[in-house]
């Protein structure tokens, strides 16, 4: 008997090599940048020792991509850039050019095939997100919907450069925060709002009991015999609706049309520049889940965006401003109503305290 | 109802045709792209029309699906309207460890591309939160065949669960001027160097590897990295005094916004000439990052390690504190690989089953941490020494000390 000799399996090979794909003028420069200067929004000039000036065109995406727009991105890195393309940790897709007279007709393909430019320095970048429920079991809310609605009404804030400073907005669709949403100047978080619903039947077949206890941040959780069977009961006024049970027990549902929304939350930030890091902030605990537009969490965004835009001072981030100026006036200017629940009730409460007689009034 | 079609076959799709309007890129016509490639997307738009309809997900728990021999790297993704929508009963995601720097050839991509298609949705992220260059929705029948493609073409998957995940770094020398270590170089070399614990989960959670080539931590190292490396400096600022008098000329308030919003006021401008006290720097990058061509981070370059980040599933948001405060560049690569094995030495010893190694700091605290992975303590690690004087004094040895 004979059989068909199959190729040798290849695997732990990792990703390609870190410089396999540079482009020769990155190569020949790598590690020998001077300095950069600002063409126009969306587009950078950074200069090398050697004096070689390389040119970046950068691109809004939906971070959803389909296999033929790749191959339209592939088209024009063929036409502009020798073939070379990158991507942005915020999700542009980027062209590095040599000759800056591909500048405009690069831009102006891009905008045929409908991506705004744009997104560097003072603008709104990209929505770092998450995969919503076009891909996720734990999502409260859509991902991609959310993002496709605030941007539609923020685009000219993408493609100009207008703003005090970088303003970065990110969406993550539940408490996991794939998105890390937590140090954004703008965060939308989704978020459930009743304990999960456990499926007795479910649970005695597909979890531990022990490890599932185990899951719960705050101990809410405690073993119970339901109909004869091993199962488990929540003590609701000690779940805060995390869903870190659900991630090890699919019978905690968390998923509830009727109750889950969204959240808005604002002044984080990475970056180590003038102020430290920072995490994001509760400016709205609650906005109703509505596709296709979501026109409350729109609004709300707008909102925030517009009153930073007119109040902030030059190089202020978001969170920035608002330290500067307070927290009564944040909501006084955008008029969002201050609540029990923006104080905080969690492990090390007592530290976002006001524990001060400085006071503004 | 969402499962009722039009007379072409295609799914109704009220709800998310409005996402098809507007000025910014739509993922609705990204989906419909890939219905002329492939089965599944079809069916993609008519479950998410649901969800949209009913304000509810309907993908079920992931499952355990993979390829031989890796724990990592398959997402597993099972409809919970499977009769409705069977082309997208198994969509499962594979995550593919993407270039450092997301650099690519448009060759490079084809591959990917071709392979995509003929063996999944033809749908992507380009790319995901940690990284990765996903491939969204396939079979499980498909996935072994679409690794082996893949590899064939140079790629390999990426991390899930409980192992190492997929590095990844800023852009760093490819084309930034104030990258002070080769990220790129270090992000491929730490990858290479860990390929087993990327494939395969062994941790007691998952554990993030962030390369950013200075203080603006261009990849959130900061935020979403159990380590975060982040560049910095030692010796001054490199300072071009001419430079600093054109952006002067051209209008930068130099006084107001460069001196002014430094966090340690450690500049002065007397109107003709910038002074920077550098000790007192911390290297915010400020104001180089105001006058790039006039300010330069220093000659002495390397990095800073903090450690334990993460989004706040379980206990907390946490973001990283400084471990070591300055590591030179040419070190780099050794020191971390050794205090990694110190580091998963110790979680795999003390943590606890998903626990972030920055949940079991905070558990534990940090004193015994540094005792358990043999680290001196220093005044750069903390913002401020205890302000209580709740002291676990340890038994004193020897005799009297």
């Amino acid at each position: 008997m004979t059989t068909t000799p199959q190729p040798p399996r290849i695997t732990d090979i990792g990703p390609p090599a870190y410089d396999k794909f540079l482009p020769p003028i990155v190569k020949k420069n790598y590690g020998l940048w001077k300095y950069h200067e600002n063409v126009a929004p969306g587009v950078l000039c950074h200069v090398a020792e050697s004096g070689d000036k390389l040119y970046t065109v950068r691109a809004a995406s939906p971070r959803i991509l389909a296999v033929q727009t790749i191959r339209k991105f592939c088209a024009l890195a063929d036409k502009y850039c020798g073939g070379y393309l990158r991507f942005t940790s915020r999700n542009n897709v980027e062209f590095l050019l040599t000759d800056p007279a591909n500048i405009a007709p690069l831009k102006a393909d891009l905008g045929k095939l409908g991506f705004p430019v744009g997104g560097t320095n003072n603008s709104i970048s990209n929505i770092v997100h998450t995969q919503g429920w076009v891909h996720c079991h734990s999502a409260a809310t859509d991902a991609s919907g959310l993002v496709k609605s605030v941007m539609d009404a923020l685009c000219d804030r993408f493609t100009q450069e207008n703003l005090p400073a970088k303003l970065r907005i990110a969406v993550a669709c539940c408490l996991n925060m794939c998105g890390a949403v937590h140090c954004s100047d703008i965060a939308i978080l989704g978020v459930h709002r009743v304990p999960p619903k456990i499926q007795h039947a479910l649970l005695s077949k597909s979890c531990e009991v022990p490890t599932l206890i185990a899951s719960c941040p705050t101990g809410a959780i405690r073993p119970a015999t339901v109909d004869g069977k091993n199962s488990v009961e929540v003590i609701p006024e000690q779940c805060m609706y995390c869903g870190n049970c659900y991630t090890v027990c699919p019978a905690m549902t968390m998923n509830d049309p009727e109750h889950d929304g969204l959240s808005i939350w604002v002044g984080g930030k990475v970056s180590n520049a003038r102020s430290q890091p920072k995490f994001t902030k509760l400016a709205i605990p609650y906005l109703p889940n509505n596709p296709p537009r979501w026109p409350e969490v729109v609004k709300a965004v707008t909102t925030i965006v517009d009153v930073y835009a007119k109040h902030a001072r030059k190089y202020e981030r978001m969170g920035e401003w608002i330290e500067r100026v307070g927290w009564p006036k944040f909501f006084q200017l955008t008029g969002f109503e201050f609540t029990r629940y923006h104080i905080d009730d969690f492990k090390h409460a007592g530290l976002s305290y006001a524990r001060s007689a400085q006071i503004r009034y | 109802m969402a499962e009722s079609k039009n007379g072409n076959g295609k799914p109704k799709t009220e709800l998310l045709d409005e996402l098809e309007k507007g000025p910014w890129p739509s993922f609705v016509k990204e989906i419909k792209s890939a219905c002329a490639g492939s089965d599944s997307p079809k069916d993609l738009l008519g479950q998410l029309e649901l969800s949209y309809q009913e304000k509810k997900g309907h993908w079920k728990h992931g499952g355990l699906v993979g390829v031989l021999g890796y724990g990592g790297g398959v997402i597993g993704r099972y409809s919970d309207v499977p009769e409705q929508f069977p082309k997208v009963a198994h969509f499962h995601t594979i995550r593919v460890n993407q270039p450092a720097g997301w650099f690519y050839t448009s060759e490079a991509l084809r591959t990917v591309c071709d392979i995509w298609e003929k063996r999944g949705s033809g749908l992507t992220n380009m790319h995901g939160s940690t990284g990765d260059l996903v491939l969204l929705g396939t079979t499980t029948d498909q996935l072994e065949p679409a690794f082996q493609e893949l590899a064939r073409a140079g790629f390999d998957l990426g991390g899930s669960g409980s192992d190492m995940r997929t590095p990844s770094c800023c852009v760093g020398m490819a084309r930034c001027e104030w990258a002070c270590y080769d990220t790129m170089k270090i992000c491929y070399d730490l990858t290479m160097d860990y390929q087993d614990e990327l494939h395969r989960p062994a941790f007691p959670y998952k554990f993030k590897i962030k390369a950013a080539g200075c203080p603006n931590d261009c990849v959130a190292s900061i935020a979403r990295a159990d380590l975060s490396i982040i560049g910095t400096w030692k010796d001054d600022i490199q300072q071009d005094d001419a430079e600093v008098a054109k952006y002067a000329a051209a209008g930068v308030n130099i006084q107001r916004d460069v001196c002014g919003l430094c966090p340690t006021r450690c500049m002065e401008w007397d109107g003709k000439k910038l002074t920077i006290s550098n000790a007192e720097c911390t290297r915010c990058m400020h104001c180089i990052n105001v006058m790039p061509k006039a300010l330069r981070p220093g000659k002495e370059r390397g990095a800073a390690i903090l450690i334990g980040s993460k989004a706040p599933i379980v206990q907390g948001a946490l973001l990283s504190s400084v471990l070591v405060p300055f590591i030179p560049a040419a070190e780099l690569m050794e020191t971390i690989k050794e205090l990694l094995s110190r580091l998963w030495e110790f979680w795999d010893e003390y943590g606890k089953a998903r626990e972030r190694i920055g949940e079991l700091i905070q558990r534990i605290g940090m004193p015994a941490f540094l005792d358990g992975i043999g680290l001196e303590p220093a005044p750069e690690m903390v913002s401020a020494p205890r302000d209580n004087p709740f002291i676990f004094f340890q038994p004193a040895q020897g005799g009297d000390k």
